[in-house]
């Protein structure tokens, strides 16, 4: 990718102090407008010029849009808060420590500095051919270059690919989901309240976007309810290097268990596909089973059924398989027997 | 909706807008009202700093090693452009311009931050500090710039302000970390000449000399 030493293509900078004067502006702008939130995924996006918006709408000084509340029923999470503010907040620590894992394991210190959790969940994926600017099925053209038989997929998806082959590279996407969390959306008819695995779309539904935000819309907020506060948690994440480097795959879950026998379960993973994924059948089939090596090795393969890998991303399978055994019977289990 | 007092104000209102068709906007277009109104808001303080600046202001104050600084700065303008080519602070290094190396590291409030990815108009009415702020007055080094000399820590050293920055930073958060948690807390930055064991003996014992120091 071509580095260009120089500054940014020229935007008007727009600083609202609110989420109305936000959306005011979002609207008066239309497609021209940028969200700016911590801007780690955005810079990338504006200093190769591949996005030239005519406007960039800063939520940094939105102070409603920060921090962490208690709420009757759980915690409620600005979307501005940053991720290490998430990840060293005693109460997400000692009730919802599964996100806080996620959230100390992303990137580097100054990029949890300065990465909103709702930055991190809405940024776009990393897939170098279409954030090179080439013009592939998600950039609005007609192929897939990383879907070729030279393209460089080894991190790409492995189901529910749908033309394009990029994934999400969120790593607390999969521990909200597990957590069960409901994202705030504040669109133009309102407030709308929406499940967390449903806040992500794959292709098959817009090939364009990683989120059902529309131009306009904006998260404000991610609730989490007490459902699963102080429940058994696993969170792993495999990557290249330890620091900085996006996810290859992730895993998180939630657990509840009595005489060792699984209660309640949620389950996700990251890096697998364009959307992260609850493993709900997972889930269905562990309920009630003891917590064992058997009962893990049974759910890794029931997890990565249907997948399909492409040229240099099969390892990708056994990950997978191994991720979720791992969530489920822990790493002390872990061993294949096979 | 507008802020009934926002038309209070509109002795500031290009002449371009005519009383008459102004009027006539708010009444056909509900996103008149908005638009004027935040126009007219640019003369209140914008991120709790009283400035009078307008949507196409440039000129603005920086807080930086605590001294105000004026500076002309470009919205898409970065920090660390501003710092080494507006303010000549070129102690701040530019390595990758990606958020990944670390080599720009600076304090805002307290806080490391990758000035490469902050937008400068970003941080007014924060306090920035760099490399050349850490020492006293008087040419006392910084306890970590001290450290780093005392252990010789660097080969080129390109990377240094940086990683000083970082540790820093990292120190008033943790001021008495193991050697794991060091390390941990400058993973974010990257050294080419891969010095790293080095760079982490002399940055334990920057940490040591800040501790003694705080003491005495």
């Amino acid at each position: 990718m071509a580095v260009i030493r120089d500054v940014m293509a020229a935007f008007e900078l727009y600083q609202p102090s609110s989420v109305a004067d936000a959306q005011k502006l979002l609207e008066q702008h239309g497609s021209d407008a940028w969200v700016l939130a911590g801007g780690l995924d955005s810079f990338d996006w504006l200093k190769d010029r591949i996005k030239k918006p005519k406007v960039v709408v800063d939520l940094s000084g939105i102070e409603e849009l920060r921090g962490v509340r208690t709420t009757t029923d759980g915690i409620e999470i600005g979307a501005m808060t940053t991720l290490t503010e998430v990840a060293n907040h005693p109460i997400i620590k000692q009730k919802y420590d599964l996100l806080a894992q996620a959230a100390e394991l992303v990137a580097s210190p100054q990029i949890r500095n300065q990465g909103t959790i709702g930055g991190n969940v809405s940024q776009d994926t990393r897939c170098w051919y279409y954030r090179g600017g080439w013009p592939c099925y998600r950039a609005g053209g007609n192929i897939c270059y990383a879907d070729t038989p030279e393209g460089r997929n080894r991190e790409h998806a492995i189901l529910h690919a749908e033309r394009c082959v990029a994934v999400n590279p969120s790593d607390t996407a999969p521990a909200l989901i597990a957590l069960d969390a409901k994202f705030v959306l504040r669109t133009r008819k309102g407030e709308r309240v929406v499940d967390a695995e449903d806040y992500f779309i794959g292709p098959d539904i817009d090939i364009t976007r990683l989120h059902i935000l529309q131009p306009g819309d904006l998260l404000t907020a991610i609730r989490i309810p007490s459902t699963w506060a102080g429940a058994q948690f696993y969170f792993e994440k495999i990557r290249d290097r330890n620091v900085w480097d996006f996810p290859l795959m992730n895993v998180a879950s939630a657990m509840v268990t009595s005489d060792d026998r699984i209660e309640r379960i949620r389950i996700a993973v990251n890096g697998a596909a364009a959307r992260p994924l609850r493993l709900k059948a997972v889930e269905d089939a562990v309920r009630g089973r003891p917590r064992n090596a058997a009962t893990g090795e049974m759910a890794g393969k029931l997890a990565v059924q249907g997948a399909v890998p492409l040229q240099f991303n099969a390892y990708k399978i056994p990950l997978m398989r191994n991720l979720v055994k791992r969530a489920i019977s822990g790493v002390q289990e872990a061993t294949w027997a096979s | 909706m507008a802020d009934k007092t926002d038309f209070n104000t509109s002795e500031g209102v290009p002449k371009a807008v005519s009383r008459r068709n102004f009027i006539k906007g708010v009444i056909t277009s509900g996103v008149a009202v908005s638009s004027a109104s935040y126009l007219f808001r640019a003369s209140t303080p914008l991120n709790g700093q009283q400035s009078a600046v307008g949507v196409g202001e440039r000129l603005i104050t920086l807080n930086v090693n605590g001294q105000q600084r004026r500076v002309d700065a470009m919205k898409q303008e970065t920090l660390a452009s501003t710092l080494r080519y507006k303010l000549g602070l070129t102690g701040t290094k530019l390595g990758c311009d990606r958020a990944e190396c670390g080599s720009c590291t600076v304090l805002i409030d307290d806080i490391p931050y990758y000035a490469c990815s902050v937008l400068t108009h970003t941080v007014r009415g924060r306090k920035v500090l760099t490399i050349e702020g850490l020492a006293n007055r008087d040419g006392t080094l910084h306890p970590v710039q001290q450290g780093v000399i005392d252990e010789q820590g660097f080969q080129c050293a390109f990377c240094m302000p940086g990683f000083i920055m970082a540790t820093v930073g990292f120190l008033k958060t943790k001021p008495n970390p193991t050697r794991q948690e060091l390390a941990q807390g400058i993973s974010g930055n990257l050294c080419r000449c891969q010095d790293y064991d080095k760079i982490l003996t002399s940055l334990m014992r920057g940490a040591e000399n800040l501790r003694r120091s705080n003491r005495g």
